[in-house]
């Protein structure tokens, strides 16, 4: 039995506050941060094999060490809590229950890249998560775990919230800044990147709150520890969010590389009586489907591109047999579509074209040809938009249209859906 | 004009931040918070405090759809209608709410009590169908949980 490490803590009475924190042996990775040299807490970072845990599975101890010496430039580190991918609810668990576990996380990757002030960049629907982190942060400042010289050390660090509108698009860390400087979040170009031009123009890591939430466990336990869990190309535990049609619906962390079966079967409950499994998005929305025959993944980085789905954020969403295909499509395109922020063409235009063909075939008046004009929209909006969000839409989209393209083409010809007969 | 408290309040902001434009978001908020939503005079109001043109902040109010552009009623519900809700019955909740409310979807009650909304994923998702009132998440609902909330709102 795997035991949990990042939510070990969240069923604990008054899990958020400082003391509960601290008698759980809060705060000692901190400590113990703070007589290394900064280097060497990236190196045991890098060592340790931590990958980013918001989707692009980036190396985190290699992100930091982007971020230059030199003393004289201010620096920034943004957590990215906007927790907005569709089936994605894991973030929001640490930020409610463990807030300390994300504030001791920050407070080692600040001092280990020299930032001097940082933001918790949370989404705005998360108004408790806010507050908890508010009153954690006056905690962590009162106790000297914040704040000047802390903990009698020669470094300072200031940790403040900005709370997010509604914009799903802020995950994307450019939009994000822009977000935090007072503007539309609309992604910028990268290369500059952020650790070279970010936040305020300065040099800036962004980080995902299950990354950050890692580091003081690598800290504490060590870099080979963290490594020889799961596969070894992305260690580490892995909290995996599973929902829609299963029994047991929540939160499992695992060792990343469970297998998906294991998820659904052994942990989620498996399927309702009745009802048989059609199809699993295994990482967000974003994430293509995959199929009951694909179920023996290892639910990593590696093995999921590999199968041309994704790992994202560990976000499963299961659909079984009662549930329209076409549907689950037009849903999520439906989100994309909403959420663009409008910034490029193929995105903006394209995505609504999609959104407006999808509707008429769900709805039975599609007509032919619609599932190919489908694709070959898909084919001009991949790869030609501005960030990764149209990408991702059209990703998802070909996927369900890869899998199920008999319950899409049904729709076309029989003006109504295959499933519960409408 | 925004009450003095608020106006400290959104002075008080711009300390988090290495420019002043930054506190334009959590500044909408204190707006929002008096007025119930974001209104014309309370934009210019935070343009003049913050000491950015106005059309710095008209830009960021009318970007984020949590900034309600006109008055809401005194709860807001937010029902999740995104895959993993839908999945367990969001719909059905949605026109549960709708027929109870006598409202439809963006509309709001004539005693201007209730306001009803669909919207997108709430990071909620394994205890789907679920919806936001005000600040408030409420999960794993059903018809009669739902009864029970709106009675417990009148
Ligand atoms: S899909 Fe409804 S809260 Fe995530």
């Amino acid at each position: 039995m795997f035991e949990p490490v990042l939510l070990k803590n969240i069923n604990t009475p008054e899990s958020y506050k400082i003391d509960t924190y601290i008698k759980n042996g809060g705060y000692e990775a901190l400590k113990k941060a703070l007589e290394m040299n900064p280097d060497s807490i990236i190196q045991t970072v890098k060592d340790s094999g931590l990958r980013g845990r918001g989707g692009a599975g980036f190396p985190t101890g290699l992100k930091w060490s982007f971020i230059t010496k030199d003393p004289t430039i201010a620096k920034y580190l943004c957590c990215n809590a906007d927790e907005g991918e569709p089936g994605t609810f894991k973030d929001r668990a640490i930020i409610e229950y463990d807030p300390h576990e994300l504030i001791e996380g920050m407070a080692i990757a600040c001092y280990a890249i020299g930032a001097a002030n940082s933001y918790i960049y949370i989404r705005g629907e998360f108004a408790l998560g806010a507050q908890r982190l508010e009153d954690a942060i006056s905690e962590a400042n009162a106790k000297g775990y914040l704040g000047k010289n802390i903990l009698g050390s020669k470094f300072s660090l200031n940790m403040y919230v900005h709370r997010g509108a509604g914009a799903y698009i802020c995950g994307e860390e450019t939009a994000l800044l822009e977000s935090i400087e007072g503007r539309r979040a609309l992604p910028r170009i990268k290369p500059p990147f952020p650790a070279q031009v970010g936040l305020f123009g300065k040099p800036t890591v962004i980080n995902n709150v299950e990354t950050l939430a890692c580091v003081p466990h690598i800290i504490n336990n060590g870099a080979a520890w963290f490594a020889a869990i799961g596969p070894a190309k992305s260690p580490g535990p892995k909290i995996y969010g599973i929902s829609g049609n299963v029994n047991k619906p929540g939160l499992y962390e695992l060792p990343m590389g469970t297998p998906l079966r294991e998820i659904i079967y052994d942990h989620a409950g498996g399927m309702r009586a009745g009802k048989t499994l059609k199809a699993v998005i295994p990482g967000g929305v974003s994430a293509p489907m995959l199929i009951e025959p694909d179920l023996d993944i290892p639910m990593d980085f590696e093995s999921l591109a590999a199968k041309g789905s994704m790992l994202g954020s560990g976000a499963i969403v299961v659909i079984d047999d009662s549930y329209c295909i076409v549907k689950a499509a037009l849903r999520t395109h439906e989100f994309f579509h909403h959420e663009s922020c409008g910034k490029c063409t193929p995105c903006r235009e394209g995505l609504d074209w999609l959104v407006k063909v999808l509707r008429r075939v769900e709805g039975g008046e599609g007509e032919q040809g619609d599932i190919d004009l489908i694709l070959k929209l898909c084919v001009d909006i991949f790869g030609r938009t501005f960030c990764p969000l149209g990408d991702g839409a059209v990703m998802a989209l070909r996927g369900a249209i890869n899998h199920f393209r008999n319950e899409f083409e049904y729709h076309v010809t029989h003006k109504r859906c295959m499933v519960g007969g409408r | 004009m925004l009450s003095e408290n608020s106006v400290k309040e959104i002075s008080e902001l711009t300390s988090k931040y290495a420019t002043k434009r930054s506190a334009i978001m959590p500044a909408l908020s204190v707006v929002q918070r008096e007025h119930g939503y974001v209104t014309e005079e309370g934009m210019r109001d935070v343009a003049r405090i913050l000491g950015v043109r106005p059309v710095l902040v008209f830009e960021v109010a009318t970007f984020y759809t949590m900034y309600n552009k006109k008055p809401v009623g005194k709860y807001h519900i937010q029902v999740c209608t995104n895959i993993a809700c839908s999945l367990l019955g969001a719909e059905h909740l949605m026109d549960f709410l709708s027929r109870r409310l006598g409202i439809k979807t963006k509309e709001t009650t004539s005693d201007k009590k209730f306001t009803l909304s669909a919207v997108e994923c709430l990071g909620s998702c394994g205890t789907a169908p679920m919806m936001q009132i005000n600040d408030n998440y409420y999960e794993n609902l059903t018809e009669s949980k739902v009864e029970e909330i709106l009675n417990g709102l009148r």
